[in-house]
């Protein structure tokens, strides 16, 4: 019975996955290998937010059965209204364990494991393990990490070692889905120039003439804050914060007889809200999940490499390749493996690296994650940095460390990973 | 996915290939390669000093401006550089250590330049924004105020202004606020 019942459940799924279409590709055999690929698929969803929600629920619904979901916040009940897995009762708990436990729940012979914290506490180890990497994010600075991180794991020998990744955005209307293979596609890095920074208000409009309330609550926010409360870290979580802004912010308001200053609006200005709809959450996930299914199984080509959606006026959607960027400081310029003599001081490592044919670099500077080796400008840290020419390697870097090298005669970086001979 | 490795293999990134391999070492951030390109490419003249409290950490640092004309001569103003990981998609954070009487800068050590907020672009760079602030020492706007008070006396008494500027500047009061010294 059971059997039977499994087998209904995905009859539609199953009649994509035993029989090629004319888009299939060529080389792909349908049938249980590939249901079994699908199932034995590890992904991670990035985000259990308003469209991480919509994608753990259409990847469950999809087949995948092992499934892993990352998010360091907590429910909070402005997320009631479109993050469907939580309820009420759930006020305050870790979203990424709600969510988790809810779709289990509901989809029999899914398993998804939650980690309640920052994709940042995890290891290249932890993200070796998955198979594809899907994001609902909701900040830039997320992206680029989990993206850096991605490109970074790519080990040439090892195919295993490629995470394609796909991330799905919304801001109100708007919202876009794009695969990258990292290495292989242009990464988020060399489409940043794409995102409109959020517009800021001058500083004095703010300190001098507010004209919005909006412009109170930035004063609120930037000015007064820092002026009585300097030893505080402001936390835009607490809600006494929160309140004591809404109360400046409605003293100053009422002072330039500006209408409008809300308690949700002080929330919203403060913490940057950008309007979520629902539905703008749901088309983006269904199309950074098919993508995931495609993906896994091979059983149709996968977004190549960049869907927008505009649906503000109207609808509009546009799917483009996205190209890499050759000066792209992720993706762009991996670093190139350097033997060196580890006794070798650093002046001669730069002179010799003037003598490489692909370089030829005059005036390096050059600098470790955590050591500046030498600069040659401002005057001041030439000094602090000089008495480094002298030093052997070993004593300024470890075996196999990466360097990265500017050079005024050329616009792009270098990056070399120094392995002692 | 196979796939998409022999893909790759097409592409033929042979020379990279020996790159990826073998133990991971933490990795110069984009921003930190941005500011060390940044940093060699300034072009600071005898009126500009940059001190590093920690070498090793080019994202931190102190600007001293001392302008050689203009009503601010004299004086050595203190900017602490603060750059983020985002860095250049968001600006530096910038601001005088110093308590000075400027129209442009506020008691609390806040600037407004444009470029430092709401026209800041990733295509600028740390020049352009030293040299915005040596700006604002020549000369100094009245019509975007964060110090209102000092504005109103620019723009009213330019003369009184100049006097407010170098007491200001010797550590004086003005308008009931006492200044940092800023001639030594």
């Amino acid at each position: 019975m059971a059997a039977i019942d499994q087998k209904l459940r995905w009859k539609h799924l199953y009649n994509v996955l035993t029989r090629s279409g004319p888009f299939s590709d060529e080389d792909w055999v349908p049938g249980p290998e590939t249901i079994n690929t699908l199932e034995s698929s590890k992904v991670l969803v990035i985000g259990a937010g308003g469209l991480g929600c919509e994608i753990l629920k259409n990847l469950a619904l999809s087949g995948f059965k092992d499934i892993h979901v990352i998010d360091m916040d907590t429910i909070d009940i402005s997320n009631l209204n479109r993050q469907f897995l939580f309820r009420q009762s759930d006020i305050g708990k870790p979203k990424a364990e709600v969510a988790a436990a809810f779709v289990e729940k509901r989809v029999k012979g899914v398993k998804i494991t939650p980690y309640v914290g920052k994709i940042q506490d995890k290891d290249e180890d932890y993200y070796m393990q998955f198979k594809i990497v899907v994001c609902g994010l909701d900040s830039i600075e997320a992206r680029r990490w989990i993206n850096s991180t991605l490109v970074g794991m790519v080990d040439f020998e090892n195919p295993e070692s490629l995470k394609p990744l796909i991330d799905g955005g919304t801001e109100g209307f708007k919202g876009q889905a794009r695969v990258i293979l990292p290495t292989l596609s242009s990464c988020i890095e060399c489409q940043l120039d794409m995102h409109a920074p959020r517009p800021a208000v001058p500083l004095c409009t703010i300190a001098t003439i507010p004209r919005q309330p909006q412009h109170c609550i930035e004063w609120a926010h930037q000015i007064a804050w820092q002026e009585q409360r300097k030893d505080d870290t402001f936390d835009s979580d607490d809600l006494e914060h929160i309140g004591w802004i809404y109360n400046a912010a409605l003293a100053r308001a009422r002072q330039f007889q500006i209408p409008g200053v809300t308690f949700q609006m002080t929330q919203g200005v403060v913490k940057n809200i950008i309007p979520a709809i629902a539905s703008t959450n749901a088309v983006i996930a269904a199309a950074t999940t098919s993508e995931a299914l495609k993906i896994a199984t091979s059983c149709n080509p996968y977004l190549e490499n960049y869907m927008m959606y505009a649906g503000e006026e109207g609808v509009y959607t546009y799917t483009f390749e996205a190209e890499k960027k050759p000066d792209c400081p992720v993706c762009g310029n991996l670093a190139r493996a350097m033997t060196v003599d580890p006794n070798m001081t650093l002046e001669a490592f730069i002179e010799a690296l003037g003598e490489r044919p692909e370089a030829q670099l005059k005036k390096p500077s050059m600098r470790t994650e955590e050591k500046t080796l030498y600069q040659r400008f401002p005057p001041q840290l030439e000094e602090q940095t000089r008495s480094n020419l002298k030093l052997k390697l070993s004593d300024l870097i470890a075996d196999g460390q990466e360097i990265a090298v500017s050079d005024p005669a050329y616009t792009i970086d270098f990056r070399y990973r120094l392995d002692f001979s | 996915m196979l796939k998409i490795w022999s893909m790759k293999q097409q592409q033929q990134q042979a020379e990279n290939a020996e790159g990826a391999a073998g133990k991971k070492k933490k990795k110069v951030t984009a921003a930190q390669l941005r500011v060390q390109r940044d940093l060699q490419e300034l072009t600071l003249g005898s009126t500009m000093k940059m001190t590093f409290p920690n070498p090793d950490d080019i994202l931190n640092f102190i600007l001293v401006i001392s302008p050689d004309e203009g009503m601010y001569k004299g004086g050595h103003f203190h900017f602490s550089f603060s750059v983020n990981q985002n860095f250049p998609h968001d600006p530096p954070k910038v601001k005088c250590t110093q308590k000075i009487y400027h129209p442009n800068i506020d008691l609390e050590g806040n600037v407004c330049l444009n470029i430092l907020r709401e026209d800041w672009k990733p295509v600028l760079n740390l020049n352009a924004v030293i040299v915005g602030l040596q700006f604002l020492f020549l000369e100094p706007n009245a019509s975007d105020p964060l110090n209102k008070d000092a504005a109103e006396d620019l723009r009213g008494n330019r003369e009184g202004f100049k006097r407010n500027v170098r007491g200001a500047m010797q550590g004086g009061m003005v308008r009931g606020v006492k200044f940092d010294d800023v001639l030594r």
